[in-house]
């Protein structure tokens, strides 16, 4: 297949025209009648995908055995998120706290000593009312209807100021080109580049295939467990109502949705 | 007119030479930025924002700051400004500038800069320090452009400049107002979320602008054969002197719900500042200086001898300006951060890499301000002298 | 001194078409050969009729701004699978679905780039399949 000089002007030509054209005129074929699913890749079907009206996560941290950080390890494996191993540039989509640090408000010296000790998986609370979505200049990050709050990462810009409004420390920023520091590249999924924000997605492309998050499917005690607040019977709700369960920084309004049985 | 500017002493020259080396320098840093990624400065995951945005934070107040000159001379009368509105307008260009520069220095991907346009986003406070920042450069441009045009041609300027005048004055109380909202509107973040932010920022963007106006007048009475007249100097130093005063007084006033409430989210950040937290001091020399010059300026500007004296004033002016960079161009931003909402202290100190990009940018702000002054001077000269 | 200044702003004007007219003349008989993209990987060996997602002309032309809203569909709506014209189903995906048949990136994507100055910053983040380390 090849191709004169004049075909590629003409293609040059094209491109830049579509570029000045406003970007939510559809072109023709966006416009077509919708011809019904034939042979539609198997792990790809609607049906099989998980879906919520809202999704929420609950952590009962007691189960978590000491040093076990298999959550973090799938969570981190499968996003491609480097290693840098230095503070200054750290990428972490779910990692360990002390409960003081992650319940300020809540900590005091005579806590039982074993919550004092206890070292707590922090994550993005996929708040629903996202103090990060309402700052953000581009709407580079946004909120899903299922509630997942989401990074675009082609729109981002860098400008960090989701980073200032986050009240959970729960975002990264790229300060170099992450490639060289993932140990080893998941080919499923994309890698980010240098001067974008992010975190935490709750595993969006894998619900879309039917499955549940990596980190709660990693956990062999069953410390995460991963469902809809909006459904009276889900697994979720049913462990909220027997069990003692506390938000982080819940005062500030941001209503997060990763609920903490304590 | 921007001939005028082709025209000058061989100081002029060696001062735009040694500018256009200290921007270049920024410039090829600024390079190594652009292909390695913000990681050059020591911004960090804890602390997100540093030089680059305190710098834009504290230009927003100079800029802001040339509505001390227009209010008195257009809404009051006040003659003894009308040989120098227009060196407040050409502040406030060059301010505005550096702004722009140092929010897109301080983008990890600055090529998708133009997406805030492409997707605006009504609910960010961001997208509204845009639309008044550029308002603002605009409003500024045009008005010092055209009273100086006017004041050349010897013509009173033409009617449809005064409506934009004084749209110029609520506008330049917005851009710091929105500005200090990207700070005080953020959950989270005690130390930024106050009601006082806004005013804070306008009381010492009125004591910081007017003050470096006061030392360019002197440098311009001494160098450039220009003389903004005693009346008009000593009217600026008032308004530095009370405006020093409401800033101080604001952050006496933090100083007192911080630790008379006793609310640890509220005191550790300003512990952070002024004794340092577990060992972590950096900022504590930083913030005494800050201090000590504020109280001896603000005892300088008020007792009225010193005050009257050239020497003395510019003193005055040059602690008022120095305290009040490390305020805003320094502490306010980065203290924000630490201790992080996780209660991890991460210090943070500005790379070279980092020192050379903001200095270039300071550069070329000081070179549009050498420009525009030079036209200024130009143009009276021949008036004064035909 | 008027005349002077003449002589300056023509010479001036001169110098600024030279410099603005230089890629002109620089590349003027030079030619650069089009490049010649290969369609030669196994997957589309195999495909019975060989056709992309849309007809050739429309991705040819137009492939970019198909990315962009199959990007924006994608992330930002949650659309995973895309119906062609014709009827068959395809996963939104870069690396899965595209990379899939055109597994000669380089020999396919790069060329058509390279020739044209393109720089599609898409592989600094979506993998390359076969090419990710280990």
């Amino acid at each position: 297949m090849t191709t004169n000089r004049r075909e590629f002007l003409k293609i040059a030509g094209v491109s830049t025209l579509s570029l000045i054209a406003p970007a939510i005129v559809c072109p023709a074929w966006a416009k077509d009648k919708i011809i019904p699913v034939s042979n539609s890749p198997e792990a790809l079907s609607p049906s099989k995908a998980l879906t919520a009206k809202r999704w929420a996560m609950a952590i009962d941290a007691s189960k978590c055995p000491a040093d076990c950080v298999d959550c973090i390890a799938a969570c981190h494996a499968t996003h491609n998120v480097p290693g840098f191993g230095n503070p200054k540039d750290e990428v972490k989509w779910i990692w360990q706290e002390k409960f003081a640090a992650a319940f300020p408000n809540e900590s005091h010296a005579y806590l039982r000593e074993s919550l004092q000790k206890q070292q707590l998986p922090v994550l993005c609370n996929h708040c629903a009312n996202p103090p990060c979505v309402r700052v953000c200049p581009t709407k580079a990050t946004f909120q899903r209807h299922d509630g997942i709050v989401m990074m675009d990462y082609h729109r981002c810009i860098g400008c960090r100021l989701c980073m200032a409004a986050c009240p959970y420390g729960a975002r990264s920023m790229n300060y170099r080109d992450p490639r060289p520091f993932i140990a080893r590249i998941n080919p499923d999924y994309p890698t980010r580049t240098k001067g974008v924000v992010e975190k935490c997605n709750f595993c969006q492309e894998r619900l879309a295939k039917g499955l549940g998050p990596a980190c709660v499917v990693a956990c062999k005690e069953k410390a995460l467990v991963f469902g809809d607040m909006e459904n009276p019977q889900s697994e979720i709700r049913l462990l909220l109502e027997k069990r003692f369960n506390l938000l982080r920084r819940a005062s500030l309004g941001t209503k997060p949705q990763i609920y903490y049985i304590l | 007119m921007l001939e005028k500017s082709l025209k000058g002493s061989r100081g002029y020259w060696i001062w735009i030479i040694f500018l256009l080396i200290v921007a270049a320098i920024g410039f090829f840093f600024y390079l190594r930025q652009l292909d390695y990624g913000l990681g050059v400065t020591g911004m960090s995951r804890d602390v997100s924002w540093g030089l680059y945005i305190a710098q834009f934070t504290f230009l927003v107040g100079i800029a802001a700051s040339a509505v001390m000159l227009v209010l008195p001379y257009y809404l009051h009368d006040y003659k003894a400004f009308g040989k120098i509105t227009v060196l407040g307008e050409f502040l406030a260009v060059a301010a505005v500038i550096m702004c722009v520069l140092f929010v897109f220095v301080d983008l990890g991907q600055p090529s998708r800069v133009m997406n805030v346009l492409l997707h605006p986003s009504p609910t960010s406070i961001l997208f509204w320090d845009m639309i008044v920042l550029s308002g603002y450069l605009l409003i500024n441009i045009f008005t010092g452009w055209v009273i100086l045009t006017c004041n050349r041609k010897e013509v009173p300027p033409p009617g449809w400049v005064k409506p934009l005048i004084y749209l110029s004055i609520p506008w330049a109380i917005s851009i710091h107002t929105v500005t200090a909202f990207i700070y005080a509107g953020l959950p989270g973040r005690s130390f930024w979320l106050t009601a006082i932010m806004a005013p804070r920022f306008l009381a010492s963007a009125f004591a910081s602008g007017p003050a470096l106006l006061i030392i360019f007048c002197l440098i311009l009475k001494r160098y450039g054969r220009f003389d903004a007249g005693e009346k008009a100097i000593q009217a600026l130093s008032k308004i530095v002197a009370y405006a020093l005063a409401t800033s101080i007084f604001f952050v006496l006033v933090e100083l007192f719900t911080a630790f008379y409430s006793q609310i640890p989210e509220q005191a550790q950040h300003f512990l952070y500042l002024f004794t340092g937290l577990e060992g972590h001091t950096k900022l504590v020399p930083w913030m005494w200086t800050s201090a000590v010059l504020a109280f001896a300026a603000l005892g300088m500007l008020i007792i009225p001898p010193i005050r009257r004296n050239d020497g003395w004033l510019a003193v005055a002016c040059v602690f008022v300006f120095v305290s009040l960079w490390i305020e805003k161009g320094l502490g306010l931003v980065v203290t924000g951060f630490i201790p992080s909402p996780l209660e991890t202290i991460t210090e943070y100190v500005p790379t070279g890499a980092e020192i050379a990009i903001t200095l270039g940018v300071w550069a070329i702000g000081f070179m549009i301000l050498t420009i525009l002054y030079r036209i200024f001077i130009t143009v009276h000269d021949e008036k004064e002298n035909p | 001194m008027k005349k002077n200044k003449w002589g300056l702003i023509i010479l001036g004007l001169v110098i600024f078409i030279i410099v603005i007219t230089f890629p002109f003349w620089y590349g003027k008989g030079k030619t650069s050969p089009a490049p010649t993209l290969s369609l030669d990987t196994p997957a589309i060996a195999q495909l019975k009729e060989k056709r992309c997602v849309e007809d050739t002309s429309f991705m040819r032309e137009s492939h970019m701004k198909f990315l962009g809203t199959w990007r924006d569909g994608a992330v930002r709506e949650g659309k995973r699978l895309h119906t062609a014209r014709d009827g068959r189903v395809f996963e939104v995906s870069l690396s899965g679905t595209c990379l899939k048949c055109h597994s000669n990136k380089e020999q396919f994507c790069d060329r058509c780039h390279n020739y044209l100055g393109a720089k599609p910053s898409c592989f600094s983040c979506h993998n390359i399949p076969g090419e990710v380390k280990k």
